[in-house]
């Protein structure tokens, strides 16, 4: 099991960004299984990028699955020209960036996904109908639980179909966490070159539909269409066309998660034309970290491939509590997340290194309940 | 003092001599003790600030006190808990970032036990923000209005008859006193409700006919602490408070009532005691949070109240999972429909509020404080008690399964609190040798 992963040690000029790429040393041997135990589904015999297809994934002991679509591994042109119409100064300066094969959702994670986590449904499924503990259950029964929200999170708009929102980013990787014990599958949130390459889909325009703003309404929920009885809200994932590469709504709805934390010119600190391998921008205080993609509540232009969202303590100003929630974004009704998988499951080391699980950010205290 | 919701320096600040001068002078005479402490005994323009109950809740009110215009300090703390008390300080600094030179709390001042209301609303504060399990609340709130202190107090204000009466008398005192209370009701602080409701009071959807209000979500909090972690059931009981009545009035008092407290608002005028629901009738119970670590209060409740007028309002409040889940309000006139939270319409109507609004947990301490600031009337303690009560009612009779009128609920002597406030004292409800605490029976369990 040779590795086909190398992280560049000069992905950066500035030596100081704590690329952990030390760690890609370790990795000429790779695909070590992680502290996720791995199921012997006969998708974890795909070692090859050619041997990638999509996927439903299955919960076990629930009716909820998801779907996975391969994502070729390759490089892309990240950011956007400044000639771009609508483009903030912190889409570039484009650099080049090399990415690695993974799976990614075709949809953003909905509700009935979250909740099976965030309110312990799947365990109270289970213990309903009598299904069996297993280890990937134990496993998944021992990741931290957000405590219950006060309110309902939903804000009315739907939750049947619909996409989780109102988390903040701890809250969506923990959930990746619970994910990965529970299927057995490493699932991580994208780093934000992962996200914006499979957004792009291959495409170098504003949009993985093209440049032209007018043709919007068939690919994205956005503010212009997002009005149902004279309500602005959300939609079902999955009912607009898909991305080349087949995944929903890139463009709009909820705005994503992504690893990364925002620098607003992180861009600059790669050359332009030598491939960035596995660019991750660390983050260790709650803000700002960053959200792709736009949202329902947003314009046209602020749902363009190369947006930068950038979190902010606004987004719980409505939080009554003090301190303030980990888990809950109360005022960020349009943020949401979708997963990736891999194809080389990283090392302990490296998932230590890069932050790539859930890492409580610096300052924070997770209140957590106590079963 | 530069911000355009309070008045210029040189007014306030005459007007503030001017008050304090006449009040000050009245003081001996008519209440002598506290009273003064209101008129920024500290000689300039400072409002001392107390915090009484360290939860989440409290630390978070405080910082919105200490976010206001003006000056303002927060100068003394208590808990029931020591480590709530002593945790507090840096919490609240930790959240107001520049401001935390604002938390001027010296050693001296964090109380903590049963008593430690008396000793922050004892130690020189101008107002107090009352923050501990509601069933405490009439108590703290009759005893700082005595000591002539402004208030701010978290709902609900009471969970049983008694405790409303008593808010009721304590509030004629604040109002005689000109003192300012504010009550945690927060949506009347929000843009999107303050403009929609004028909107329907103004006929936008004509007659009201019905109104509809949920509170269904999966619950809250899970207990903190387990029985055998705890010294003495009083301990476990106040720690855990959310699941004993006495102390939360059950969650269609604790959170439902934000929704009654709306639909009161849209229904009838503010304070009239006879605008609220003059019946009600209801079904309830405990189906899926069993577990004898959630004491004794239901997990579902549904209730049908009636107007004067005959109209209905219908609410739920449900805490199990995975169910339908809504936090609102809406209403249904003879021309439309809203929800009242930003959202009308019907037959040629369709308006939404657009604006952005600000937080309400702010708004609501910067209208309290302003109005502190104008000598201004302020007072929303009689609402928040007739609230407190619309939402009593409604346990009364899930709990009971009767129909039972406004008036012989707001006259039950049935008094829910412990007769002595220590923590070896027996609470209200003891367990049964299993743990097991008694749960109301419909048809059985005698409210009134």
């Amino acid at each position: 099991m040779l590795s086909t992963c190398s992280f560049g040690l000069n992905a950066f000029r500035d030596g100081a960004y704590r690329l952990s790429c030390l760690v890609a040393l370790a990795l000429t041997v790779v695909c070590v299984i992680g502290s996720a135990p791995l199921s012997s589904a006969a998708d974890d015999l795909v070692k090859t990028e050619a041997q990638m297809k999509p996927y439903v994934q299955e919960m076990r002991n629930t009716t909820v699955k998801f779907s996975m679509v391969p994502i070729p591994g390759g490089e892309f042109m990240m950011g956007s020209p400044a000639t771009e119409a609508n483009r903030n100064e912190d889409e570039g300066p484009q650099h080049k960036v090399k990415v690695e094969p993974f799976w990614m959702g075709k949809t953003e994670v909905t509700w009935d996904e979250f909740e099976l986590w965030s309110i312990r449904l799947e365990r109270a499924q289970r213990d309903f109908g009598g299904a069996e503990t297993g280890p990937l259950e134990k496993a998944a029964d021992a990741v931290t639980k957000p405590t219950n929200p006060y309110t309902d999170m939903s804000f009315d708009m739907g939750k049947d179909g619909y996409p989780a929102i109102c988390m903040t980013q701890h809250a969506a990787k923990t959930y990746c966490e619970w994910l990965s014990a529970k299927t057995g599958h490493y699932y991580r949130l994208p780093t934000e070159a992962e996200w914006e390459y499979a957004c792009r889909a291959g495409t170098t325009t504003a949009f993985s539909f093209g440049d032209d703003e007018s043709k919007i309404d068939d690919y994205a929920w956005h503010k212009g269409d997002s009005t149902e009885k004279g309500k602005l809200k959300y939609h079902k994932v999955g009912k607009k066309k898909p991305n080349p590469w087949g995944l929903h709504d890139m463009h709009g709805n909820v705005a994503e998660w992504v690893q990364d934390k925002y620098e607003p010119d992180f861009y600059s600190k790669f050359k332009p034309n030598e491939a960035a391998k596995f660019p991750l921008c660390i983050a260790d205080e709650e803000y700002p970290r960053v959200a792709r993609g736009g949202a329902w509540d947003r314009s046209a232009g602020e749902c363009r491939s190369a947006v930068r969202l950038a979190s902010d303590p606004e987004w719980k100003v409505q939080d009554p509590q003090n301190p303030k929630s980990a888990w809950y974004m109360t005022d960020a009704l349009w943020v949401g997340f979708r997963v990736v998988r891999p194809l080389r499951t990283p090392s302990d080391e490296e998932r230590k290194n890069l932050q790539l699980d859930a890492t409580v950010p610096k300052g924070v205290k997770p209140r957590i309940t106590i079963e | 003092m530069s911000s355009p919701d309070v008045p210029q320096p040189s007014a306030s600040r005459r007007d503030f001599l001017k008050t304090s001068a006449l009040a000050g002078a009245g003081a001996a005479l008519v209440v002598p003790t506290g009273f003064s402490s209101s008129l920024y005994a500290s000689g300039d323009d400072t409002i001392k600030v107390g915090l009484v109950g360290c939860g989440g809740r409290g630390t978070g009110a405080a910082g919105q006190a200490l976010s206001t215009n003006g000056n303002v300090k927060l100068t003394a703390v208590g808990d029931a808990f020591p480590e709530n008390a002593r945790g507090v300080v840096d919490a609240v600094k930790g959240g107001l970032g520049a401001k935390a030179d604002r938390v001027q709390v010296a050693p001296e001042k964090i109380f903590d036990g049963l008593d430690a209301y008396q000793k922050v609303i004892d130690s020189g504060v101008d107002l107090v923000i009352l923050a501990t399990p509601p069933g405490f609340r009439p108590i703290h709130f009759e005893y700082a209005v005595k000591a002539g202190k402004h208030v701010f107090m978290e709902k609900p204000v009471a969970v049983d008859a008694p405790g409303v009466r008593q808010v009721i008398e304590a509030n004629k005192i604040a109002k005689a006193k000109k003192l300012k209370v504010g009550v945690g009701l927060q949506r009347h602080h929000q843009a999107g409700y303050l403009e929609t409701i004028k909107r329907i009071k103004d006929g936008a959807i004509g007659d009201i006919i019905a109104l509809r209000a949920y509170w269904n979500g999966g619950g809250v909090w899970d207990p903190r602490k387990t029985r055998e972690q705890c010294k003495t059931e009083m301990e476990y009981q106040i720690l855990n408070w959310y699941y004993y009545v006495w102390l939360s009035g059950d969650h269609i008092c604790e959170q439902h009532i934000h929704n009654l407290d709306v639909c009161n608002w849209v229904k009838g005028g503010k304070d009239k005691e006879a605008d609220y629901p003059v019946k009600a009738n209801g079904m309830g119970g405990r189906q899926v949070r069993i577990d004898k670590k959630y004491g004794e209060i239901f997990d579902h409740h549904y209730v049908e109240y009636e107007y004067k007028d005959g109209s209905h309002m219908y609410s739920q409040c449900r805490h199990i999972r995975g169910c339908w889940d809504s936090v609102s309000e809406s209403v249904d006139g003879t021309k439309g429909s809203s929800n009242p939270g930003g959202s009308i319409s019907g037959p040629g109507i369709d308006w939404q509020y657009k604006e952005r609004q600000k937080d309400p947990y702010q708004v609501e301490h910067d209208d309290l404080f302003a109005a502190i600031r104008k000598g201004t009337d302020y007072n929303e303690g009689d609402n928040g008690a007739y609230s407190s009560m619309t939402a009593i009612l409604g346990r009364l009779c899930t709990y009971s399964g009767k129909e039972i009128t406004w008036e012989q609920a707001i006259n039950s002597d049935v008094n829910l609190m412990p007769t002595k406030f220590t923590w070896d004292a027996d609470p209200p409800v003891k367990p049964n040798a299993n743990g097991v605490y008694p749960v109301a029976v419909p048809g059985l369990t005698k409210v009134l």
